[in-house]
């Protein structure tokens, strides 16, 4: 018993993808792994059965800092008065193609 | 998976502050997706955690009757696909258990209500596998039934759990497709294989049409998880969608779905189908099914002889931390 209390909890490792065609990583779930090799091939058997990824990074989950749902409002509110950051801001004279 | 707790007494979420379920079940109306760091009311987060949780075991356990034929299988291109299906199936228990880690809890906790038999798993794995053709069965059926099922939940509200659905609906169709070559071939093939696959669908077919769970009107999980937005159809609708599925492929291979009320039915355009035998669904989810005790025992088993890999891995860990720290 005392072996399954402290078997598994490895760390929690974050995993991302990047998928073939050079897009951006992208994340798909989360692995337990006693080191950053390991983790990578479990991330690996786990998310990449069928050449999903060409590449992989695990990150240790501790270490992400994210924003928080109460930031919603406050954190990302700036960009949406700012109508002069979008091109439909600007006008152009009548029937010449800009684009 | 299927709702497989008959012990929730659905307390209403009453203790929750009005203001902000009002604006969480708000969120659910309009479609969003619920994201780990969101509030939720507790009783949403709990009825996860136990249905993903369950889902997972499910994945886990349903690896067993399969591992049972691996080193049985006839042919090499039939065990390499089984190999691969087993694999995935483990692959899914882990996708959704990283799900379920989201809402709090940890998987060591889950894994070890798995171990002693405290937390349920769908009762269609406490079936044995006798034959060959219970494999090809279980990939056409059972695996049929879960993609009905998982493809409903790849629209769940809680955003975790339907990635991980997404993610795994796709690999399921290798799944069911394998399964449906099975029973194609053994029908196709002597008259002894052909009565075996007609066997194995006799004694499956009942057990699979109980993966959808009990009538929604008996399902004490159902409204709750259906207001909240992780259930997007009844388990009524789905099971009638497995049958209307299921019925023209049998047909196909000259299978005969062990039913003689199975009727077409011109104005809901369903096949109708005769009553389940719910007592033998609710004997197997309490323990009392032809292999619950075996596949608790093979799961702990398993678990216990892993456990110097496990231990290994651990120490071999260690060895490289403390030769990095000493050559820094």
């Amino acid at each position: 018993m005392s072996e399954q209390v402290q078997d598994s909890q490895w760390p929690l490792w974050e995993v991302f993808l990047q998928p073939p065609k050079g897009e951006a990583h992208e994340h798909a779930g989360s692995v337990h792994a006693a080191t950053a090799e390991q983790a990578l091939q479990n991330a690996r058997d786990v998310y990449s059965r069928r050449g999903e990824a060409v590449s992989i990074w695990v990150v240790p989950s501790g270490a992400i800092t994210a924003s928080t749902p109460e930031d919603m409002g406050p954190f990302f509110d700036p960009g949406n008065d700012k109508a002069y950051r979008h091109p439909q801001f600007y006008k152009a004279p009548r029937g010449v193609r800009v684009f | 998976m299927p709702e497989q707790s008959n012990s929730a007494n659905t307390p209403a979420a009453a203790a929750e502050d009005p203001a902000r379920l009002a604006e969480f079940e708000a969120r659910i109306a309009r479609g969003e997706s619920i994201e780990p760091k969101d509030w939720m009311p507790e009783r949403y987060r709990k009825q996860l955690i136990r249905m993903m949780s369950q889902h997972a075991h499910s994945e886990i356990v349903g690896m067993l009757p399969e591992g049972n034929w691996l080193t049985r299988a006839p042919s090499l291109r039939r065990k390499a696909g089984l190999l691969a299906k087993v694999q995935d199936e483990a692959g899914h228990g882990l996708y959704i258990y990283c799900g379920t880690e989201t809402l709090g809890v940890d998987r060591q906790d889950l894994i070890q209500q798995l171990l002693n038999g405290t937390a349920k798993y769908s009762s269609i794995f406490n079936y044995p596998t006798l034959t060959w053709a219970d494999i090809g069965c279980i990939g056409w059926f059972v695996d049929g039934a879960a993609i009905v099922n998982q493809t409903m939940l790849a629209h769940a509200s809680y955003g975790p759990y339907a990635r991980a659905m997404v993610r795994i609906c796709k690999e399921e169709n290798f799944h069911k497709r394998q399964g449906y070559e099975i029973m194609t071939t053994l029908a196709q093939g002597t008259p002894e294989q052909k009565a075996m696959a007609q066997e194995a669908v006799n004694r499956w077919w009942w057990p699979s049409l109980m993966m959808f769970g009990p009538s929604d009107k008996d399902s004490a999980n159902s409204e709750e998880l259906t207001r909240w937005g992780v259930k997007k159809k009844s388990n009524d609708d789905l099971r009638q969608r497995f049958v209307n599925l299921t019925v023209a492929q049998a047909k196909a291979i000259d299978l005969t779905l062990p039913d003689p009320d199975l009727v077409y039915n011109e104005a809901t355009q369903n096949w109708d189908f005769g009553p389940i035998d719910w007592d033998e669904f609710w004997r197997v989810v309490r323990g009392d099914g032809p292999c619950n005790a075996e596949r608790l025992a093979a799961r702990n088993k398993a678990h216990d002889e892993g456990a110097w890999v496990r231990q290994a891995a651990t120490a071999y860990a260690a060895k490289q931390q403390a030769a990095a720290s000493e050559a820094a």
